[in-house]
């Protein structure tokens, strides 16, 4: 953004109409490639194949509801399942939609213990953690919760 | 990896218990977004996989991104089944396995 402005003073008034134009091109570019809510849904959208993902009670997310420092913040999630062969959770997916990139960290389980599982995530800012659970018949459930950060975690 | 990761797996377990286990990874998971004092960009070097495994089998594992804390940490659990050694291990994107064992004996 920074780059786009100071080009444009050095340049005379056409080529600045014109770069402009490919201007906004490029900041529809970079807001898809950013992170945002939209492609932390565009990612949950991959998962369940196209179709709405159902939101459910049955996934728990412990989270701080202000976390001072976004560096590390203590996630826990919960997903009431009984972890046998026939029924399990296959994955659980950690997005946070206001990062730079949402995706976080992805879970692999098989029908052992309980589906709970606990980690350190870094947010950039106050944003909502999304949770998607994929079970073993293919189904996705979401959930998600919102975290206030006061310093955030990304660096840069 | 400069320090061995900890893992805390119980010695003993009775079978059928579910058993927790809580991991700890010692890495500064550099995210390739920050700039050093030159304004240059610090390459991204994050641990990107995780695993248990038991005889061979994966029990679980995970996929990680640099949104994930540095000095991952990660607590899970298992059902205890049999005695035997749990191997840990932890890819980063050099491609470098750190590898840790632990036994656990079921009665």
């Amino acid at each position: 953004m920074s780059n786009t402005n100071s080009q444009l003073v050095r340049m005379d008034r056409r080529t600045a109409l014109k770069a402009a134009g490919a201007g906004f091109v490029a900041l529809g570019f970079a807001s898809t490639a950013h992170a945002s809510p939209e492609a932390a849904a565009e990612a949950l959208a991959k998962l369940s194949g196209g179709a709405a993902a159902a939101t459910s009670d049955k996934i728990t997310i412990s989270l701080p509801e202000i976390a001072e420092n976004g560096a590390t913040v203590p996630v826990g999630i919960t997903v009431d399942s009984p972890m046998t062969a026939a029924s399990y959770v296959k994955q659980i997916h950690v997005f946070a939609e206001g990062n730079p990139s949402p995706e976080t960290i992805t879970f692999n389980l098989t029908p052992t213990g309980t589906a709970d599982v606990n980690t350190r995530i870094r947010l950039s800012k106050t944003q909502n953690v999304l949770v998607a659970a994929v079970m073993n018949d293919g189904s996705v459930l979401t959930n998600k919760k919102e975290v206030k950060v006061t310093i955030g975690g990304c660096g840069g | 990896m400069a320090n061995k990761p900890r893992v805390k797996l119980p010695k003993s377990a009775k079978a059928g218990e579910i058993v927790q286990i809580k991991t700890l990874a010692s890495h500064d998971m550099e995210t390739g977004n920050r700039k050093d004092k030159k304004g240059n960009k610090i390459p991204r070097l994050i641990l990107n996989k995780f695993s248990c495994s038991f005889k061979g089998e994966e029990l679980f594992g995970a996929t990680m991104h640099p949104s994930v804390s540095a000095n991952p940490y990660i607590a899970f659990s298992i059902t205890a089944k049999e005695s035997g050694t749990y191997d840990f291990t932890w890819t980063d994107d050099n491609g470098e396995v750190t590898k840790v064992s632990q036994d656990m004996s079921v009665s």
